[in-house]
């Protein structure tokens, strides 16, 4: 009798462990009428690539009667592309910044070398800046840049070194005095005088907005546009309120294959074919509904949502492309290592 | 088949039991941190001595350390209570309120966080008054203190409380009857017999603070050299594509939580410590 | 008053009512608040939306796979504490001290470096990678991945249980049952099982709490893809992060209902254990 109940329980293990192999392998022979892709992306992305998957599997179907899923996996960049060259077997990738996908390219040569080039607008079918998000009322004033780094105003925004969103506000801050004449070392005061009223530096660009909006943890919140204006969606239009300062950066979060995954999978057709409809009017108008800044003027002019303009500047003609932004600024010893010591 | 050196003994089973624990340990346990160790000893050691003490990851070991302690020894103290009382006072509904003592064990670490920082934040049931007294405990290295007491507390109770049940209360009268008083028969009676297990329970939650990432990180605030805990430093590293400075990084925590272990094990909390008891 | 009046065990009538007050505030302000927070925020907008919540297809997948780790992961480890029970209870031999620190080596390493771990070794850049790539066996951001990090955290449970249990209980019965010619199967499984089964049973319960709650492990080998490779306290953190905060709180308070049947189980429980080791 016990005997019996110990063998079952062996049973039931070494089934489970079978079980476990058949799941495991099964991700990787996908049967021709229908097609799963991998897309790895950043956090605020969840609910835009929801919408432009269901989409595109419509699209998809109609054109060549092939089912597709689209699975999504989401994280702060940083950790996205690092799973990606850890071996998350991604068909695309969707990142916060050039320089994550860039990462995988170089380490791994997963991606292969000139990636940006293949695809209109460097690879980037939307963009987005950094705005303010403020409490109802803006009590403590806030409009521009300078007013960040004023006594007494606290400010949250996430770590540079784990948040692609962080590292665009970053260099926001320091692009703004950088467009109006200033030198890097008036820059580099702003953003270390912004950077001593940062009371939390949460991991993620979501975890941020969580802290300022839940939490009521400080005056100003820097976000992406589109993270600020989910936020208003969300319900708290009674709480915050957005503050679009004058000058701010072009935020291009770009798209990539992953070639050596579609290669081995098969799904390079469909893959590039996922890609390219972030750029269709069908997809640019889900873009525009979800805060992002489309590409297509058209788009742009019949979006919803309110985006007033502004002085955007890149990080190619500032900080002369994120390579070396990333070595000036964020790596280890870097400028904003060194604000932080006291 | 050739014995090792054991105490004759006429009960089979031990080779292979030996042999199965030492494979599934080697497996699961030591060939992955082996893998780990060897990765770092393959840097050089004035390298890794760079990345320690660079001032942000200095801070950080600090932080943990520091906060792993003082977590541990309010852990300890109150779990002394808490066992004191469970074990020494009749309460009513005693016996849920034992089983209560494990929750932390058994609530995932994330909800654990995620319940204690809504708590805790400025406008959380708990934070609010205590913001107001000016205490803020989310988002400061307290916070941090606050799950790590509530990691820790399973392991000082659950070590403590079988001692106290073993324990005679009649040396206890015996030693009032002699004249000790209360404060006396405390310290010369009961705390020498209960100091190994509160050590034992001391270390072991001492051990946890030091590893702890899961609930540390939504309350914590993360901000550099004041609130940013080791394990989140190892994941940072990671992210930035640095697995030198995060392999360095884990493999020092690595070593210190096995050190505390072989302490922990010196007190004997496994061969005649208070579980063994009968 | 003097103190001749009064047992020390006793205590003042006012030391008393101070002592259990102060237990349950700690037990009240540590651990049931926090658990009343999690219900609290899970039920804010009714139970309709609670339910959706809960029923959600990723939330069923994610229960799924966290059902699917756990029944690996525990048999796994219940047979490892079986053999290390017997192995390390009953003998003794040289090296056995080292063996029990190592066995609980995985309590005191940080969940992230046990993932960090894994993934150096079987990531794609790791020691086993390129092989397991050309075999097309994916273990990092795959279920096998999940359930080795799994059975990493929850390792030393059972062991930790019946080690000292069995070491307490001797091998008197064992060795007559033997003389009395009964093989090593029926020896263990009519002796040795019967004398130990409480506590196996309330390691195993651990044990499977903690391999359905663990997260920082976990996070770090799962590659966090949704309805595939997203267990239960993976999801919590996703919809926290989508501002989903009734709906992370409703899925957390499965993890937390798992707790509270653990908590129960071990009330139940408890008090056979004790009595099987006296």
């Amino acid at each position: 009798m016990r005997q019996t109940r110990r063998a079952a329980l062996l049973a039931v293990a070494v089934g489970a462990a079978a079980a476990a192999f058949l799941l495991a392998r099964e991700g990787a022979s996908g049967p021709a009428p229908e097609v799963t892709l991998l897309n790895v992306s950043y956090d605020p992305t969840r609910e835009l690539y929801q919408e432009v998957n269901a989409a595109f599997a419509r699209r998809w179907l109609e054109r060549t009667g092939q089912r597709v899923t689209i699975q999504q996996s989401h994280g702060g960049s940083g950790k996205q592309a690092r799973s990606v060259i850890d071996g998350l077997p991604a068909d695309v990738v969707t990142l916060a910044l050039a320089y994550d996908v860039e990462a995988i390219s170089r380490m791994t040569g997963l991606v292969r070398p000139g990636w940006q080039k293949r695809l209109p607008h460097n690879s980037c079918p939307y963009t987005s800046t950094v705005v303010f998000l403020v409490r109802k009322g803006n009590p403590k004033g806030i409009r521009d840049w300078p007013d960040l780094a004023r006594p007494g105003v606290s400010v949250v925004t996430p770590n540079p070194k784990t948040s692609g969103g962080a590292r665009w506000n970053y260099l926001a801050a320091w692009g703004s005095a950088l467009v109006r004449g200033k030198d890097a070392r008036a820059a580099e005061a702003l953003v270390r005088g912004i950077v001593r009223n940062v009371p939390v530096l949460d991991t993620g660009a979501r975890g941020s907005t969580t802290t300022f909006v839940q939490r009521g943890i400080g005056d100003v919140l820097l976000a992406w546009e589109n993270e600020a204006l989910l936020a208003l969606r969300q319900g708290d239009a009674g709480r915050v309120e957005i503050v679009v300062p004058p000058d701010s950066i072009l935020a291009e979060p770009p798209v990539a294959l992953v070639d050596a995954v579609v290669d081995r999978r098969g799904t390079r057709a469909v893959a590039q074919a996922y890609l390219e409809f972030l750029y269709s009017d069908e997809a640019q108008a889900i873009v525009a509904r979800h805060g992002y800044r489309p590409r297509s003027p058209a788009a742009l002019r019949a979006a919803r949502v309110p985006f007033p303009p502004l002085r955007l500047f890149t990080v190619d003609a500032l900080f002369g492309g994120w390579e070396t932004a990333q070595r000036a600024h964020f790596d280890e010893g870097g400028l904003f290592d060194r604000m932080l010591q006291p | 088949m050739k014995r090792p050196a054991v105490e004759p003994r006429i009960l089979p089973g031990f080779g292979p039991a030996l042999g199965f624990t030492l494979l599934w340990l080697s497996v699961v346990v030591l060939a992955p941190l082996a893998a780990l160790v060897l990765s770092a000893l393959r840097m050089p050691p004035a390298e890794i001595a760079r990345i320690v003490a660079a001032p942000r990851v200095a801070a950080s070991i600090r932080l943990t350390f520091g906060l792993a302690l003082a977590s541990a020894a309010v852990a300890a103290l109150l779990g002394l209570l808490l066992a004191w009382v469970l074990v020494r006072h009749r309460l009513p509904g005693r016996r849920l309120l034992d089983a209560l003592i494990d929750l932390p064990f058994a609530l995932p670490t994330a909800v654990a966080g995620i319940a204690l920082t809504t708590l805790y934040a400025p406008n959380g049931w708990l934070g609010r008054p205590l913001a107001a007294l000016g205490v803020p405990v989310a988002f400061t290295p307290l916070g941090i203190g606050v799950a790590l007491v509530f990691l820790g507390i399973p392991f000082a109770v659950r070590t403590l409380e079988p001692v106290l049940e073993s324990l005679d209360p009649e040396v206890e009268d015996a030693a009032t009857s002699l004249g000790a008083t209360a404060g006396q028969t405390f310290r010369r009676v009961l705390f020498p017999e209960l100091l190994p297990a509160l050590a034992t329970g001391f270390s072991l939650a001492f051990a946890r603070g030091l590893g702890e990432y899961g609930s540390v990180v939504f309350i914590s605030g993360n901000m550099p050299m004041r609130t940013e805990v080791a394990p989140l430093l190892i994941m940072t590293r990671l992210e930035q594509y640095d697995y030198a400075g995060a392999t360095a990084l884990a493999a020092v925590l690595l070593v210190a939580s096995f050190l505390l272990l072989l302490a922990v094990n010196r007190l004997q909390a496994w061969g005649v410590g208070p579980a063994a008891r009968g | 008053m003097d103190a001749y009046a009064l047992s020390p065990r006793s205590g003042s009538r006012a030391v008393r009512l101070l002592l259990g007050a102060a237990a349950l505030a700690v037990l009240g302000l540590f651990l049931v608040v926090p658990l009343a927070a999690v219900f609290a925020e899970a039920f804010r907008n009714g139970a309709a939306a609670y339910l959706a919540s809960v029923r959600h297809p990723d939330a069923l997948a994610a229960l799924r796979l966290t059902l699917l780790v756990a029944a690996i992961a525990v048999p796994l480890n219940v047979a490892f504490g079986l053999a290390a029970g017997w192995a390390l209870g009953k003998f003794r031999f040289p090296g056995r001290s080292v063996l029990l620190a190592l066995v609980d080596l995985p309590f005191a390493v940080s969940p992230v470096v046990a993932g960090m771990v894994l993934v150096l070794v079987f990531g794609r850049t790791g020691l086993l990678g390129p092989w397991l790539a050309a075999h097309a066996f994916p273990v990092v951001f795959a279920v096998p991945g999940i359930v080795l990090a799994t059975v990493f955290v929850t390792f030393p449970f059972v062991a930790r249980e019946l080690v000292p249990l069995m070491q307490a209980t001797g091998s008197e019965e064992e060795e007559a049952a033997r003389v009395l010619g009964a093989g090593f199967l029926t020896t263990f499984l009519r002796v040795t099982l019967p004398n130990v089964k409480w506590a196996l049973l309330y390691g195993t319960i651990l044990c499977t709490a903690r391999a359905v709650g663990e997260f920082g492990a976990v996070s770090v080998v799962s590659g966090h893809i949704r309805g595939r490779t997203n267990t239960l306290p993976l999801h919590v953190e996703v919809l926290y992060d989508e501002y989903d905060f009734q709906g992370a709180f409703a899925v957390a308070t499965l993890l937390t209902g798992v707790a509270l049947v653990t908590l129960v189980l071990q009330a139940l429980l408890g008090r056979r254990r004790r009595e099987e080791r006296r």
